[in-house]
């Protein structure tokens, strides 16, 4: 067939690219071949736009045993063990077919984790989705509130029963992740799953192609037409024809994946295996060629061996086909038997379709015919890379104080008096769905299988034990859009360190960060900028606090109809508990307990959860971000954690979004196991040491770098004696105890509540909007 | 003594079982696969929680016919001791060791946190350690525990005291609030007519250890062990 514009356009492959793919091949492609070329050098496999900035990242660091370029990223975590971990996008497919899209999302990156040996112990998430409350749609736009409500509602019901059906089934928990709305993802909904495996640091696995002559073996499910051009669906933007793409999304099947990890382990530990990838993005292609690259070999394969699902496929289907829950598997020699038996025994296909070859090249039989044969390197390294034109926009420096306080004014005409006022914002914000519990959500996750999770949801990280050792891994995943719309760089920045600040307040030190950067078409100059930024404040912040990147993904085209998403670079920060004993979460513990607060609070209002309740769909983005110090948030980090470290603290929470007010809420709510507990607070010192005097920041700015801690009254002097030492503001703001939350500031009373109330309205606010009918 | 743990494929609190017998209660313990036929020396099995066959057709319905329920069977009617935890419970349903069946959860959403349950009777080999009306806290983690029988087999269970567990609030009251999934009369558990065979849809596996936060499920492995040991030397 001879490729045509057309053919060329269906394929998302530009003529210039075309060009380079004939001077690669030193001729022109088939049909077959272009279909390997689209997928591989689309965005989503080859990185184009975004290849000549991820370089800008640190990716160097004690811990790290495996940096990007691999499945997953690999850090040491002592006593010879390992963790191998990852986060990927499943965007656009979760949009067109929200469960299954989520589903496989999880399959997907379980596959990257177990292809490195390591068995997956935690799953986590960070959903985006469009509002879930009318009053949050902006009715000047085109589409009517309530229907888009009701499909917000019902991508977000998906999304969370995929992503739970799949991890419950394959029996990994799922400990915790992150869930925010704006109306940007209202069509570009962000599903990002993250998973966690430990692998003895000797028995790492990796994709190579190794042994001329080795077998290459087939295993795992059926190949199937499900899923054929994928990746290529995940390199473009939305229009309304998304819907008809939906062929294109693969459907899971936790139990075959289940099934894949038990052999694949057993197998490795068996000693027949060379090199292992799964058959993600691109299926077949991508393993064959990739693996064959990294090892500087090529791979020959027999289309006719492929255990196939359904009668009289093509190659090209074939090829690129990303039917799940499959692998490709270098076998070591004279091991194909045995290898073969292992995967009989789990009742899983297990097939050699072809051997590894000396010539760089990926070359593929179907009925005795060549129907395929490239370059590895044409289809990897040579890939097209694009530094493409990038616009800034000027970020935004509003002051909007005057903004919250005429709507603070209007309030107090409405309630009464200054208290009852903020009484009744803390409620309106801890009821909100950004802030609000995200029980809803995780109680439809099986988070404690595997009996490691010694955290579950709903404190700053979680926590799992390593069983075989003294030591727990404490993990958080963190992004806020608001911030990095406004701000690319800082945004970008005050999300690692939030990141970070979690697994500190959970007693952890910071290992290192898993990346995923979710954008709208880089194709648009301001958001190739942002980009840009995005990249620098990574990497500023991953540098200050020592905490290098392993590995990421970047997925670009979070846009339908013109309409893109925020930047939403999202931070998966991995930390160690040394000892388990120094685990720590948010609640305060007992009466008596004395709360401190370590750091400063600025007038830090932009771009706040408060500006969003007040000003709605209007103000959703506005004003300056927070001002974050990486100097100042390294310290105060090391002093929480030399203090949970000394066994001094009893609890402590970061305090970010709806600030100090929320999160002190939130340190008082009940957890497993502990009642409610109110708190009794007197910001006087905090403000006077902070020079802050209005309220309304006080309460609800979002000044990063605090940590709400609690610990018994003789552990103060000591405490206070480690924050002086590293130069950290640290005061007293009162004692936990009673069953109200009380706030005041020089006498001045601000925050009245029982804390009973407040957390009734905090429990069961996602459900009142998406268990009734909408 | 000895427990067996079978591994079904998708089987996947298996390792928990394991981990509990063996680390926190300090007994032999071996995987057993479900493709064996035979159980030789063992005192108990567990039929571990997990998605055995993937629930697929219906949860349970397809493990039922693995290799390894023959001698199940056989074991049961012998008098061994059967724990089935989640999907075990399901399995020993559909395999008809005990009566009815785990329909989808009342919510229709699968629910993963920790409830109240009541001991009924602490005269089980499974439950001596207990005090009849303890209110214990114990994970649930299904999206099919809904218990369902017939109103003959329902008068049975409740007549001849064969339910062991019933959800219940934390004061130890039997509430329609504190049914987490809607099973009839509250059920969380039960036995078999002789008593050996107990099926229960939470999972004590996840609270014996205070790192996790609860440890009421200890003592259900601890009166397993203890029974056994007892059966044991009445044997001899």
């Amino acid at each position: 067939m001879k490729i045509t514009p057309e053919i060329l356009d269906q394929h998302n492959v530009t003529p210039e690219e075309y060009e380079r793919i004939k001077q690669l091949m030193g001729r022109e492609p088939n049909l077959t071949e272009l279909g390997i070329f689209s997928v591989m050098w689309s965005e989503h496999c080859s990185y184009k736009s975004s290849k000549v900035h991820l370089r800008r990242l640190p990716t160097e660091g004690e811990c790290l045993v495996q940096g990007p370029g691999e499945n997953a990223g690999i850090v040491d975590i002592g006593d010879g063990w390992c963790a191998a971990f990852k986060i990927e996008s499943h965007n656009h497919p979760s949009f067109i077919e929200p469960y299954q899209g989520a589903a496989t999302g999880v399959g997907g990156i379980l596959r990257d984790i177990f292809t490195m040996g390591a068995r997956p112990i935690a799953a986590m998430n960070s959903l985006r989705f469009g509002p879930i409350r009318d009053e949050e749609i902006d009715d000047s736009r085109e589409q009517t509130s309530s229907r888009s409500v009701a499909r917000n509602r019902r991508i977000m019901a998906g999304v969370v029963k995929g992503l739970g059906d799949y991890g419950n089934a394959f029996g990994v928990p799922t400990v915790g992740g992150e869930v925010a709305f704006a109306d940007c993802y209202s069509l570009n909904p962000l599903v990002n799953a993250f998973a966690l495996g430990l692998v003895r640091r000797e028995h790492i696995f990796y994709g190579k192609a190794e042994g001329i002559g080795n077998s290459v073996i087939y295993v795992g499910a059926k190949t199937g037409r499900d899923g054929i051009h994928g990746a290529t669906m995940a390199s473009a933007e939305f229009d309304e024809a998304a819907m008809e793409k939906r062929p294109t999304v693969q459907v899971g099947d936790p139990f075959s994946e289940k099934l894949l990890l038990e052999a694949c382990l057993e197998a490795m530990r068996a000693g027949a295996i060379v090199g292992i990838q799964d058959m993600g993005a691109a299926g077949l292609t991508s393993s064959s060629c990739e693996m064959g690259a990294r090892a500087g070999t090529g791979l020959e394969i027999d289309l006719d061996l492929v255990p196939q699902r359904e009668a009289a496929m093509t190659a090209y289907e074939m090829l690129l086909s990303e039917s799940q829950e499959r692998m490709l598997i270098v076998a070591k020699r004279g091991h194909d038997r045995q290898l073969m038996e292992i995967f009989h025994r789990w009742d899983l296909d297990a097939v050699v379709i072809g051997q590894v070859i000396a010539e760089q090249r990926l070359r593929v039989f179907h009925k005795g015919e060549v129907v395929a044969d490239i370059p590895n390197k044409a289809l990897t390294d040579e890939a097209p890379r694009y530094d493409r034109p990038r616009r800034p926009f000027a970020v935004s420096t509003e002051d909007v104080t005057p903004k919250i306080e005429a709507a603070v004014s209007k309030l107090k005409s409405q309630i009464g008096d200054e208290s009852q006022v903020f009484t009744e914002i803390l409620r309106r914000l801890v009821a909100s769905p950004n802030l609000a519990s995200k029980r809803w959500v995780y109680r439809q996750y099986d988070h404690m299988v595997r009996t490691n999770t010694v955290v579950p949801p709903g404190s700053d990280a979680a926590a799992l034990r390593v069983k075989e050792t003294r030591r727990s891994l404490a993990m958080s995943l963190d992004c806020n859009g608001r911030y990095c719309h406004l701000n690319p760089r800082e945004g970008a920045k005050l999300a690692v360190a939030e990141a970070a600040r979690n697994v500190v307040c959970g007693g952890a030190r910071p290992l290192a960060i898993t990346n995923c950067l979710n954008f709208a078409s880089p194709e648009r100059p301001e958001v190739m900028w942002a980009f840009s930024e995005t990249i620098d404040g990574i990497a500023e912040a991953c540098r200050a606090l020592g905490t290098p990147v392993t590995g990421g993904n970047v997925s670009f085209y979070n846009e339908t109809d013109g309409e893109g998403v925020y930047p939403t670079p999202v931070i998966g920060m991995l930390g160690l508990i040394e000892d388990a004993r120094h685990t720590t979460t948010q609640w305060f513990k007992e009466a008596g307990d004395v709360i401190l607060l370590l750091g400063l609070t600025r007038n830090d209002l932009g771009a706040s959860e408060l500006l969003s309740l007040m000003m709605g769909a209007a103000g959703e983005a506005g004003g300056a971000v927070p001002r974050l110090d990486l100097e100042a948030e390294k310290a105060i980090q090391k002093v929480c954690l030399e203090a949970i470290q000394a066994g001094l603290v009893r609890s402590a929470h970061d305090c970010s979004d709806g600030g100090l007010a929320a999160a002190l809420a939130e340190s008082c709510f009940s957890s497993y196991g502990r009642e409610a507990i109110g708190a009794r607070i007197d910001l006087s010192e905090h403000a006077k040491l902070s020079g802050i005097d209005e309220s309304t920041a006080l309460l609800f700015g979002e000044s990063p770098s605090r940590i709400i801690s609690s610990l018994k009254p003789e552990h103060v002097p000591e405490v206070k004696n480690i924050a002086r030492r590293a130069g950290v503001v640290c005061a007293v703001i009162g004692e936990a105890g009673g069953n109200e939350l009380s706030v005041a500031c020089d006498s001045k009373p601000l925050i009245e509540v029982a804390v009973a109330s407040l957390e009734e309205a905090w429990r069961n606010a996602l459900s009142s909007y998406l268990d009734r009918p909408a | 003594m000895k427990f067996g743990v079978v591994i079904f494929p998708g089987s996947n609190c298996d390792h928990d079982a394991y981990h509990v017998v063996s680390k926190v209660i300090g007994q032999p313990v071996n995987f057993i696969w479900h493709k064996e036929q035979e159980i030789n020396d063992y005192d108990a099995i567990i039929l571990p929680g997990g998605f055995s066959y993937g629930d697929y057709l219906r949860t349970g319905a397809i493990a039922r016919f693995s290799p390894i329920m023959k001698a199940i069977k056989d074991f049961a009617r012998d008098g061994g001791i059967i724990l089935g935890i989640c999907n075990g419970f399901q399995i020993l349903c559909e395999a008809g060791l005990l009566p009815g069946a785990l329909m989808r959860n009342r919510s229709l959403k699968y629910v993963c946190e920790h409830v109240n349950i009541r001991v009924e009777r602490a005269d089980t080999p499974f439950t001596s350690g207990y005090q009849r009306g303890q209110v214990l806290s114990i994970p649930i983690a299904h999206g099919e525990g809904n218990y369902f029988c017939d109103e003959a087999t329902m008068a049975e269970l409740e007549s001849q005291n064969r339910i062991i567990f019933r959800y219940c609030d934390s004061g130890g009251a039997v509430t329609i609030e504190s049914n987490p999934n809607g099973s009839l009369n509250n059920i969380a558990g039960i036995t078999n007519r002789e008593g050996n065979v107990l099926g229960m849809m939470p999972h004590p596996e996840r609270a014996s250890e205070s790192a996790l936060g609860c440890k009421d499920g200890r003592s259900l492995f601890l009166s397993l062990a203890e029974s056994l040991r007892e059966m044991i030397k009445l044997r001899a």
